[in-house]
């Protein structure tokens, strides 16, 4: 059976008023930002499902721009997320989307940026506050967001999936789950660990070659 | 270390310990933390605990869709005319439950106790027991601790969602955690612990979610203050001595049987219940179409 911390049951500590429109939307649009580059002057949420019809009740829309903005779901701003926004210069858009098979609370967050391209991340919050991040920029993915979570995209070729991991493990680095995705030469790669990324372990996967995009998520407990 | 209710009773025999300390010791392990930094962690909550079911009381907090609030701020005024029919006790833990909700209804800051919904009636429980029994804020953690364990239970053995189980599951849960806590605050042993445990769950079995408009506001704070009574109520019948015929875990999963037994339309989705009386279905159009105030 699964353990669970203490503080599983008594908490999150998080603004109301509920756990999966509110606290995970922050927490969804957060991790989607973190894996955006910074610099965006634009987001537009893409609402899916129950997330498009009961939004404004459960202050999912500022629960989302508390998230790109970088708030945590117990901060006290995320109430006036929309003002921040605003006198960030920061543009808001939100619409509704149809996606087929979704999750009910589900979310396309798109970054937009004045001289370059434009970066979307879907993602659902699936309850207690626990969300699940789907695709990147139109490649397939599935990961929390729970655990420190490496995100790379390569050139695919022999033997990267070894380097990477020999680095992860020369710095007593645990592997909890990976999952490669390819599509024509190029690799996906995200892998969940049990211990915090440090910034050697970084600084040797960025070493690799052939390597176009690498993320790091650390999760800071909430 | 445990999965139910019967591995914490024979721990707490085996090791003489009270069920707060079970809970404080395994989290250290599992987290490798010292116990004082669990203990930290849990101060903290007690913290926000503390402002949530407070700040309700003074001014009226009214909730982020105007459908409900200032509710917290009657109750405290009836129960400071001395009028009130059940007391002073039950009054002001219903007013505290009560502003822990508007709170989590104005997108304020509150801790999740199991969930967000039900987060009014743990606070109000121990910090009423306290005012009753003279406790430390060293007894409210322990008691959090307590109420942890029982949630755990329920998180493993059942389910702490409404749209899984309904509000039995979620208040259902909140009141019969909070029995457990006050009842060890009193001095009671684990087993009075779970005997109240089990009372709270009993009196509400079969409790559906029926959330006017999708939101976590009406009949919720409602079912905040009546959970409170409901964990006070079920905390001195252990007390008195009053037994469960059936052991905690098999309340658990009476409950979870309830739960998965009740149609959609009783579990958050705001499809049966109170939600689709006419007067609800007026207030969600009227919120919906951006004309409540
Ligand atoms: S009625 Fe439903 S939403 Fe409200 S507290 Fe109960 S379970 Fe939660």
């Amino acid at each position: 059976m699964k353990d669970y911390s203490i503080f599983d049951v008594i908490g999150p500590v998080m603004v109301g008023p509920s756990s999966s429109h509110t606290a995970g939307a922050v927490k969804l649009a957060k991790t989607a930002m973190e894996l955006s580059e910074k610099g965006f002057y634009k987001v537009i949420f893409y609402l899916h499902g129950s997330f498009a019809k009961t939004y404004k009740g459960h202050g999912t829309d500022k629960a989302l721009v508390a998230g790109v903005l970088g708030f945590e779901p117990s901060d006290e701003r995320v109430k006036h997320s929309l003002d921040i926004a605003k006198s960030n210069n920061l543009t808001i858009e939100f619409k509704e989307i149809e996606f087929e098979y979704a999750h009910p609370n589900t979310a396309k967050i798109e970054f937009h940026y004045l001289n370059s391209p434009s970066f979307f991340v879907i993602g659902s919050s699936i309850g207690g506050g626990n969300v699940v991040i789907t695709n990147i920029n139109g490649d397939d993915v599935e990961f929390t967001g729970q655990y420190p979570t490496i995100l790379l995209k390569y050139i695919d070729k022999k033997g990267m999936i070894s380097q990477i991991s020999t680095i992860l493990s020369n710095n007593e680095i645990n592997i909890a789950s990976m999952k490669v995705t390819r599509s024509n030469n190029l690799a996906t790669f995200v892998c969940e660990t049990d211990n915090l990324i440090t910034d050697s372990a970084k600084e040797e996967i960025l070493k690799i070659k052939d390597i176009e995009i690498a993320k790091f998520i650390n999760p800071v407990r909430s | 270390m445990y999965n139910k209710a019967f591995d914490v009773i024979k721990l707490c025999e085996q090791e003489n310990k009270k069920i707060s300390e079970i809970a404080i010791l395994k989290e250290a392990k599992m987290r490798n933390l010292t116990e004082k930094d669990v203990i930290d962690e849990m101060k903290s909550v007690l913290e926000i605990m503390k402002k949530s079911a407070t700040s309700g009381l003074e001014s009226p907090i009214i909730s982020h869709s105007k459908i409900t609030g200032g509710n917290a701020v009657k109750i405290n005024n009836y129960l400071n005319s001395n009028k009130s029919l059940s007391g002073d006790l039950i009054n002001k833990a219903m007013a505290m439950a009560v502003s822990t909700s508007e709170v989590n209804a104005s997108m304020g800051v509150i801790c999740a106790a199991p969930t967000a919904g039900a987060s009014g009636i743990l606070p109000s429980s121990i910090l009423n027991a306290k005012e009753k029994l003279g406790s430390s804020d060293e007894d409210l953690v322990n008691a959090l601790f307590t109420a942890a364990v029982i949630g755990e239970l329920a998180t493993k053995n059942a389910t702490v969602s409404g749209a899984e189980g309904g509000c039995q599951a979620e208040c259902g849960v909140a009141a019969s955690m909070s029995a457990a806590a006050i009842v060890e605050m009193a001095g009671g042993s684990p087993i009075d612990s779970f005997n109240a445990a089990s009372f709270a769950l009993i009196n509400v079995m079969g409790l559906i979610c029926d959330p006017v408009a999708g939101l976590v506001e009406y009949p919720c704070f409602l079912r905040n203050a009546s959970g409170v009574v409901n964990a006070f109520v079920s905390a001195d019948l252990a007390l008195a001595g009053v037994q469960s015929l059936i052991p905690f875990d098999e309340v658990l999963e009476a409950m979870y049987k309830v739960g998965k037994s009740l149609p959609e339309t009783l579990r958050e989705t705001a499809l049966g219940g109170i939600a689709t009386t006419p007067a609800a279905k007026e207030i969600a159009r009227r919120f919906y179409n951006g004309t409540t105030e």
